[in-house]
């Protein structure tokens, strides 16, 4: 049974790293546009404008 | 290309479009003598989209035929004020766009900005149909910005109030939070516990290990996630009610106070596995209930934002400037275009011309005179006018109307939901069972506290309130889903249950069982040419009764040179096309729906419009009628017209001449009989009626103030859609039933199971997942179309 020692750690490291993940992609709002997100995979390469800001 | 077999809007069912060519832009069908483009918009807008390179645009726009067709007039709204400064000189603005419908769509309007040279970002959100524009320099800036996205066809608005609080959803975000949390926690207390299951030989102090570690993790999820369920609890007690969340809460406290006992004492199982799923699919089930419902209020909300404006305030040296509606006083100037609402009350100089349909119903325009009291909300059919304003904004007729409804809204907040009754004689059963468990097992049987937690509370947890909970969410997200594909918005939570048991259809006339907008009269004396011709020069007109003419004969080319006297008629040479006085025709009586063409030398031609009913009006009245709802009409308008729309339609008692008091009184009336009425209205002067009915409907088409005090808002074009959603409530509410029942009949087998102590956590978990698939795979079916 000393194995649980690493597995169980290790198992809860990773739930918590995907919870993390999980509660950044919310904060940073990539939830709020899932149709565009959809779309805009497939969008062409940008025809840039020749003047940078 | 798809879009070239698309029927053009306009025409109706049956009549053949005259080309088979398509608006290279718009995909409108094109009439004999169009080269490549429907009118000048789409032509501007095909070469600005070229000039941009971003021709692949079309290959895969999925817009509808007629969508994008740029307006001719611009919008007249000032965007420079609504710039917020940021830092370093940089502006930002957002506004919301009509007819962002595709991804392709998005694709083009960012890249057309992003090719300004002084734009830092564009980005707009497909499912908010909100542009954020961002750049350095002037604030003005954000004119040609929107007058850029314009040409290109969409519609631009403000990004208004109503918007942002129909899109910040922080509720929302809260519970897909708690759902992210709930479904970590459970998915870890079940790698835990499933050990516990498997393992039967398990040395104790592993076992105490294992139950310490689902005990570290089921804790604060529960705490955490379980925050949407505690907080409603907490407000149904303190208002002395029972809510299905009051259920669920005491049921999940209940279970990890159990387990936290059998933690300590090291007892065979504990149950932080059941509390955390539960936990998880509840919420899972109210995170798709609230974007489904999300959805409709923003579609309703867009609705509104393009009917928001501003008004072109005169200034003491003659010039204008647009300025927000709230920012007017009294006495202020107002200059009233040709065709326009207005938003205030206030009296002219002059004699005026105006469409009173929204606030009183009547379908003829009306002959005003000077001095006479002009409502908000009626449309400047004749010449611009000056207009002095008698009351600012929020002492208006208009604000003193929503007033109104604030309190009949708050009134309907008392609607007891199918959820709730079941939870009112639901939740004191199983507390009494669950105490009489404890009690039993306790007392007489012997065994210690601890030992008797353990049935008592597996009895609150399989007849836990998982498959009543969801079982009503999952058939509202269904059929609030497949209404939305019919252009059904529902924007109420009750609206659903309402629908379905109205028992009595009230409707209105004008822009209800109407289109609302004149239609040229058939009169087999005219001359195809002659409308050909008067057609031509009305092309190049936005007053409603030229817009009419080209509804009637879209095949007449565009006139050149062609001159508008606004309110009056157009003119272009030696032809005349307007009113009855510009044409220099004595007129017998005139009723405002007429239109003079004359050409020099030869007698006038009259064209008659009237208000046509909509083509479905009669079949969806039939099937209200099916329905078992009595159907009436009450419109403010004349008797005569009223009738001839009872008559057309089949609908039963009629009513004109109503006010919006008589129209409020009558749904008062039917409610104080015991009826549940349905209304259906579409103008000011009906809200008053549609926030006391039972339930309420509004056509796409609406004034903003009707479709606020709606439950239901119809987006697509015609009427056939009421019925349809009235079957879809009512299936809606049937499945809601037989989940209800369902979930109930699960828990006399397993009650007795639970209270007897055969229930381990394995078996629960089976009950509850069990049952909750079974409830949603039967909620699937209300998405369905129903023939019944």
């Amino acid at each position: 049974m000393n194995i649980l020692v690493f597995l169980v750690p290790a198992a809860l490291t990773l739930g918590l790293l995907g919870l993390a993940l999980f509660l950044w992609t919310l904060k940073t709002r990539q939830y709020d546009d899932l149709d565009g997100a959809a779309s805009r995979i497939l969008f062409d390469d940008v025809p840039r404008k020749d003047t940078t800001p | 290309m798809t879009h070239s077999l698309l029927r053009p809007e306009g025409l109706h069912p049956g009549e053949q479009p005259l080309s088979r060519l398509a608006c290279a832009h718009c995909g409108v069908a094109l009439m004999p003598g169009q080269g490549e483009f429907c009118c000048n918009g789409c032509a501007g807008a095909h070469a600005l989209v070229r000039g941009l390179g971003l021709d692949a645009f079309y290959r895969r726009q999925e817009t509808s035929a007629g969508t994008l067709r740029p307006p001719e007039a611009p919008s007249g709204v000032d965007f420079a004020p609504l710039a917020r400064a940021g830092r370093e000189g940089e502006q930002e603005l957002d506004l919301i766009v009509s007819g962002l419908t595709c991804g392709a769509c998005v694709w083009l309007v960012e890249q057309a900005l992003a090719a300004e040279p002084d734009v830092l970002r564009a980005r707009a959100s497909l499912t908010t149909r909100r542009l954020t524009i961002a750049w350095r320099g002037a604030p003005s800036r954000g004119n040609q910005f929107a007058a850029l996205v314009a040409r290109l066809g969409f519609r631009v608005a403000p990004w208004s109030p109503a918007c942002l609080r129909a899109t910040e959803d922080a509720e929302g975000r809260a519970l897909v939070r708690a759902l992210g949390i709930a479904a970590f926690g459970s998915m870890n207390v079940m790698l835990v516990s499933i050990a516990v299951w498997v393992g039967g030989d398990m040395d104790p102090a592993t076992r105490h290990m294992m139950h310490w570690l689902a005990a570290l993790i089921g804790l604060p999820t529960v705490l955490v996630a379980g925050m949407p369920f505690y907080r409603s609890a907490f407000d149904a007690i303190r208002a002395r009610r029972v809510n299905m969340d009051l259920a669920v809460s005491i049921g999940i406290v209940a279970t990890t106070l159990m387990s936290l006992s059998e933690t300590l004492r090291n007892g065979p199982f504990t149950w932080f596995d059941g509390a955390t799923s539960l936990l998880a699919l509840l919420l899972a089930g109210r995170v798709m209930d609230r974007a489904m419902r999300r959805r409709a209020r923003q579609a309703v909300a867009e609705l509104l934002a393009l009917q928001e404006g501003t008004v072109a305030l005169r200034l003491p040296d003659g010039t204008t400037r647009a300025v927000p509606v709230e920012s007017l006083h009294e006495g202020d100037l107002v200059l009233v275009a040709s065709g326009e609402r207005l938003r205030l009350d206030g009296v002219a100089e002059e004699n005026v011309l105006l469409d009173l349909s929204a606030t009183t119903g009547e379908s003829l325009p009306r002959d005003m005179a000077a001095g006479e009291a002009l409502p908000a909300g009626a449309v400047n059919m004749g010449a611009a006018f000056v207009l002095r304003v008698t009351a600012a904004s929020r002492d208006g007729s208009l604000a003193q109307l929503a007033r109104l409804l604030e309190r009949a809204e708050q009134g309907r907040g008392r609607f007891v939901s199918i959820a709730d009754k079941a939870a009112r004689a639901y939740v004191p059963v199983v507390l009494v069972v669950s105490a009489g468990t404890f009690l039993g097992w306790w007392q007489w049987v012997g065994v210690s506290w601890q030992e008797a937690l353990v049935p008592a509370v597996a009895a609150l947890i399989v007849t836990c309130p998982c498959g009543l909970a969801i079982a009503v969410p999952a058939v509202q997200v269904a059929a609030v889903g497949a209404l939305f594909r019919k252009g059904v918005l529902v924007a109420s939570p009750t609206a659903l249950e309402r629908l379905a048991t109205a028992d009595h259809a009230v409707l209105d006339k004008t822009g209800t069982l109407t289109e609302g907008r004149p239609e040229l009269l058939d009169d087999p004396t005219l001359d195809h040419e002659v409308l050909r011709e008067a057609t031509a020069m009305a092309r190049s007109s936005r007053h409603p009764l030229a817009q009419a003419l080209v509804r009637a004969c879209d095949d007449a080319p565009v006139m050149e040179g062609v001159r508008e006297f606004p309110g009056r008629g157009l003119q272009r040479g030696a032809l005349r096309l307007g009113s009855p006085a510009f044409c220099g025709v004595e007129a017998e009586i005139s009723s405002g729906m007429e239109l003079c063409f004359c050409v020099a030398g030869e007698p006038p031609v009259t064209f008659r419009f009237h208000d046509r009913l909509r083509g479905d009006a009669g079949e969806a009245v039939r099937q209200l009628q099916a329905l078992g709802l009595p159907t009436e009409l009450l419109s403010g308008d004349g008797a005569g017209a009223v009738e001839q729309a009872a008559a057309a339609t089949g609908i039963g008692p009629w009513q004109a001449r109503a006010t919006p008091a008589d129209k409020a009184h009558r749904i008062e009336t039917l409610r104080a009989g015991g009826g549940r009425p349905l209304m259906v209205g579409d103008g000011i002067n009906d809200a008053a009626a549609l926030a006391l009915a039972h339930v309420s409907v509004s056509p796409g088409s609406g004034t903003d103030l009707a479709q606020a005090a709606s439950d239901i808002v119809l987006r697509s074009e015609g009427l056939t859609a009421l019925p349809l959603a009235i079957r879809v409530a009512r299936r809606a509410q049937r499945l809601a039933a037989q989940n209800i029942a369902f979930s109930l009949a699960y828990n006399l087998v397993a009650v007795p199971m639970a209270v007897l102590g055969f229930v381990t956590p394995l078996i629960a978990a089976l009950v509850m997942a069990s049952s909750s698939i079974i409830v949603i795979l039967n909620a699937l079916r209300a998405g369905k179309e129903t023939h019944a």
